[in-house]
C-alpha cells in the first residue's frame, strides 16, 4: 500500500500538450479509475507513473517519495497492459516469474510466488504454455498475474479489458473488486468503459485533453457531472440534451417542453432568462396518460431492446429527438402519439456557452476539478 | 488448407520444376565439371556420361597443380582457410559492434541518430573501386596493407551496414511495451536487451549474419587490392587456374564446388531458426 501524488504533469510530444498542468492524489489502498475518451492522455498518464517515459515537468511521488527521475525498475510498480504484453518466448510461469527473478527470489519462492497467484486467477493449468498457446482470457489473466506477482504497493492497469470478449469482461468486472481488495494495493485503472469505471472505482477522474475535467465518486459523477461532456460520456442510453431558456415564476425555476411546463426545483433563481442545456437521463422519463400532470405531447419513433431496459425514440411536437428507458418487460406505446412525463428533480441544467454544471442552489462544490 | 485439383497441382509443379532447373542447372553442371578432366569438359558435344576422376580435388588439396606447361603450385586450401577466417572473424566482429548499435537506433531516437544510421547505410552505395585506391595507400601508410587485421576492417564495410539495418527493423518491430513490462517487473535497461530485445529479434540476427557471412565471403576486389597471396580468399584465389597454358576448367569447378559448401551448409542449417523464430506468437492474439 503506498500513496501516489502527481504534482503539475506537463507532458509535450512535439507542440503536441498530451498533458496539461496535471495534479491527481491517490490515497493509500484507494482504486482510482482514470476514465476518458482515447487521446485523453489515460496511457500516457500511467507510462509516466511506471517511469517508462518521462514528463516535461513536474513531479511524481510514490509513497512520499520522490519518484520522477527513478528508473521504472526501481519504483516497485506492477503494471497491466492494454495489449498483455506478455514476453512471447517465455512460458505463461516464466512470464509471471519475471518480477520475483528480478529481486533474486529463491527457485522455492518463485515457484511459491507464481503458483498462489496463478490459482487465484485460474491458470494455473496453462503455466507451461507459451503465450501463442494461450486463449486471449488467459493471456489476460496471465498479463494480470505478472502484475500482481511481486505484490507491488502501487498497481497500474491499462484498460486490461479492453481485448477480451464480452462474456469474460462481464465475469472480470465481477471478480476484480475482490481480487484488488484482496492484494490491498494502491490501483490505478485506465478505461473507456464507463460501466467498468462505475463498478471499479472508489473514485473516478474524468480526463479530457490532458487534463482532469472532474473527479469524485462514482455516484457524484452520475449525479452530478461537472459539464455536458461529462454527463454524456456516463449512461446508457446517453443522457438527452436540449436546449432550453429556463423561466421563473412564484413556484420557482422552471423550462417549457412542447409548451408543457417542467419545474426544475431547487435551481437558482439567476438562470431565468439565461441559454441553457438541459439534460435528462432516459430513466428518468416515463410515458403517462394524457391527463397526468406535466404530460408532454410526443410522437414515438422506434423502440429497442438494450439489456434489461427497453429504450424508446420519441419526437416532442418541435421534431426533438428524446430517448426513454423503462425497465424490460413493462408495457408501453409501441408507435403513434403518447404523452411522457419529465421529472425535473433528477435533470441537470449546464450553461449553453460553457457547457458547465448550473448547480442547484444550497449545494458545495465539492469533488470537482477547476 | 484448402483443396486443389489435380490439374492444378501438376501445373504447379511443372511451373515449379522449371524455376528449380533455370536455377540449378549451372550449379549441378560445375558440379559434374568437377569430376572431369579438361578434355571430356571440353568435348563437343559435352556428354554427361563420362569417367569420373577425383584427379581436380586431389591437385587442389595437395596443392600441386599440373599441366602441360610443368607442374605449378597453388595455395587452394590456404585461400579457403583464409576465406573462412575472414569471413567469421568480420561477421562476429559487424555482430559485436552492429546488434548494439542497432538497437541504440530502433529504441533511442537522438539528434541525428537517423543522419548516423544513413551514413552508415550509404557506405554500401559507394563503388568499392572508387574506395579502394585511397584506401590502398592510407593502409601502405597504416602498415596495414596485407594483414588479416586490415581485411577484417575494411570487409565491416561491406557487414556492418548491412546487419545494422536488417536488426534495426527486427528490434523496431518488438512492442516497446514487451519491453517497458519487463523494466517495470524490475529488471535493468541491460537485462532487458538480454533477455527479452535479443531473443526475440534473434532470427532476424541471424538472417542479417547468414547475408553478410554470404557477401563478405563473395568479396573479390577488396581482397585482390590489399592483400597479397598468403591472405587471399578463394574468390581470389582461383585466379591461379587460369594459367599460361590454359583455362584449369576442371579444377575450377571443384574450386567453386569446395567453395560454395560452406556456406551452403550454413544456410541449410540456419534456415531452420529463421524460419522457427519468425513465427512466435504476437503481442496480441
Amino acid at each position: 500500500m503506498t500513496t501516489l501524488e502527481l504534482r503539475n504533469i506537463v507532458k509535450r510530444y512535439k507542440t503536441n500538450t498530451v498533458l496539461d498542468d496535471l495534479s491527481l492524489d491517490v490515497a493509500n489502498g484507494e482504486t482510482l479509475v482514470l476514465f476518458g475518451p482515447s487521446g485523453a492522455g489515460k496511457t500516457v498518464l500511467l507510462r509516466l507513473v511506471a517511469g517508462v517515459i518521462d514528463p516535461d515537468e513536474g513531479k511524481i511521488l510514490i509513497g512520499g517519495e520522490d519518484m520522477t527521475d527513478v528508473d521504472a525498475e526501481h519504483r516497485g510498480i506492477g503494471m497491466a497492459f492494454q495489449n498483455f504484453a506478455l514476453f512471447p518466448h517465455m512460458s505463461a510461469h516464466d512470464n509471471i516469474a519475471s518480477p520475483l527473478t528480478a529481486t533474486r527470489s529463491s527457485a522455492d519462492a518463485i515457484k511459491s510466488g507464481v503458483g498462489k497467484v496463478a490459482k487465484l486467477l485460474k491458470i494455473d493449468h496453462v503455466l507451461s504454455h507459451h503465450p501463442k498457446a494461450l486463449s486471449n482470457g488467459q493471456k489476460q489473466r496471465t498479463a494480470l498475474a505478472r502484475a500482481l506477482a511481486g505484490s507491488p504497493p502501487l498497481l497500474l492497469l491499462d484498460d486490461p479489458l479492453r481485448n477480451v470478449d464480452a462474456k469474460l469482461r462481464f465475469e472480470m468486472r465481477l471478480e476484480l473488486p475482490r481480487l484488488l481488495a484482496s492484494q490491498g494495493a494502491t490501483v490505478v485503472y485506465v478505461t473507456q468503459d464507463y460501466k467498468e469505471a462505475m463498478a471499479l472505482g472508489d473514485r473516478i477522474a474524468v480526463m479530457a485533453n490532458g487534463k482532469i475535467r472532474q473527479i469524485g465518486t462514482p455516484e457524484e459523477i452520475y449525479n452530478a457531472p461537472a459539464d455536458i461532456g461529462i454527463a454524456s460520456l456516463f449512461g446508457d442510453p446517453t443522457i438527452n440534451l436540449l436546449d432550453v431558456t429556463p423561466q421563473k415564476d412564484i413556484e420557482g425555476v422552471y423550462v417549457e417542453i412542447s409548451k408543457v411546463r417542467v419545474a426544475l426545483p431547487g435551481m437558482p433563481d439567476s438562470v431565468a432568462g439565461q441559454s441553457c442545456v438541459i439534460g435528462i437521463r432516459p430513466e428518468s422519463i416515463s410515458f403517462a396518460k394524457d391527463t397526468a400532470k406535466g404530460a408532454v405531447p410526443i410522437e414515438v419513433e422506434a423502440e429497442t431492446p438494450l439489456n434489461e431496459k427497453t429504450v424508446t425514440l420519441v419526437l416532442t411536437v418541435g421534431k426533438r429527438e428524446v430517448l426513454v428507458s423503462r425497465p424490460a418487460g413493462t408495457p408501453g406505446p409501441v408507435s403513434g402519439p403518447a404523452h411522457i412525463v419529465i421529472d425535473g428533480r433528477t435533470a441537470f441544467l449546464f450553461d449553453k456557452a460553457s457547457g458547465a454544471l448550473i448547480r442547484k442552489a444550497g449545494t458545495a462544490q465539492q469533488g470537482v476539478a477547476a | 488448407m484448402e483443396t486443389t485439383s489435380t490439374l492444378e497441382k501438376s501445373l504447379r509443379f511443372l511451373a515449379l520444376s522449371l524455376v528449380v532447373i533455370f536455377f540449378m542447372f549451372p550449379i549441378f553442371w560445375i558440379f559434374l565439371m568437377s569430376f572431369q578432366t579438361n578434355e571430356t569438359i571440353l568435348q563437343i558435344p559435352p556428354s554427361i556420361v563420362f569417367t569420373p576422376t577425383l584427379s581436380n580435388y586431389a591437385a587442389l588439396i595437395t596443392g600441386k597443380l599440373t599441366t602441360s606447361a610443368g607442374t605449378l603450385d597453388i595455395a587452394f586450401m590456404r585461400n579457403l582457410g583464409n576465406s573462412v577466417f575472414l569471413s567469421v572473424t568480420s561477421v562476429a566482429l559487424s555482430l559485436v559492434l552492429g546488434v548494439p548499435a542497432a538497437y541504440a537506433f530502433a529504441r533511442h531516437k537522438f539528434r541525428g541518430s537517423e543522419d548516423i544510421a544513413f551514413t552508415l547505410l550509404s557506405f554500401r552505395f559507394a563503388p568499392p573501386l572508387l574506395v579502394l585506391l585511397p584506401l590502398t595507400q592510407y593502409f601502405q601508410w597504416l602498415g596495414l596493407s596485407d594483414t588479416y587485421f586490415g581485411l577484417i576492417w575494411v570487409y565491416q564495410l561491406i557487414c556492418l551496414p548491412l546487419i545494422l539495418w536488417i536488426v534495426r527493423g527486427y528490434f523496431e518491430d518488438i512492442s516497446a511495451d514487451v519491453e517497458y513490462a519487463y523494466r517495470i517487473a524490475g529488471h535493468s535497461w541491460f537485462a532487458t536487451f538480454r533477455k527479452i530485445a535479443l531473443p526475440l529479434a534473434g532470427p532476424g540476427i541471424a538472417a542479417a549474419g547468414l547475408l553478410a557471412f554470404i557477401f563478405a565471403w563473395n568479396n573479390f576486389v577488396f581482397a585482390l587490392v590489399l592483400a597479397s597471396a598468403d591472405k587471399q580468399p578463394v574468390t581470389v584465389g582461383a585466379l591461379a587456374f587460369v594459367t599460361s597454358s590454359g583455362i584449369q576448367y576442371g579444377q575450377i569447378a571443384s574450386a567453386i564446388v569446395l567453395s560454395v559448401t560452406p556456406t551452403l551448409a550454413l544456410a541449410l542449417y540456419a534456415q531452420r531458426y529463421l524460419v522457427e523464430g519468425l513465427s512466435l506468437g504476437a503481442v496480441k492474439g
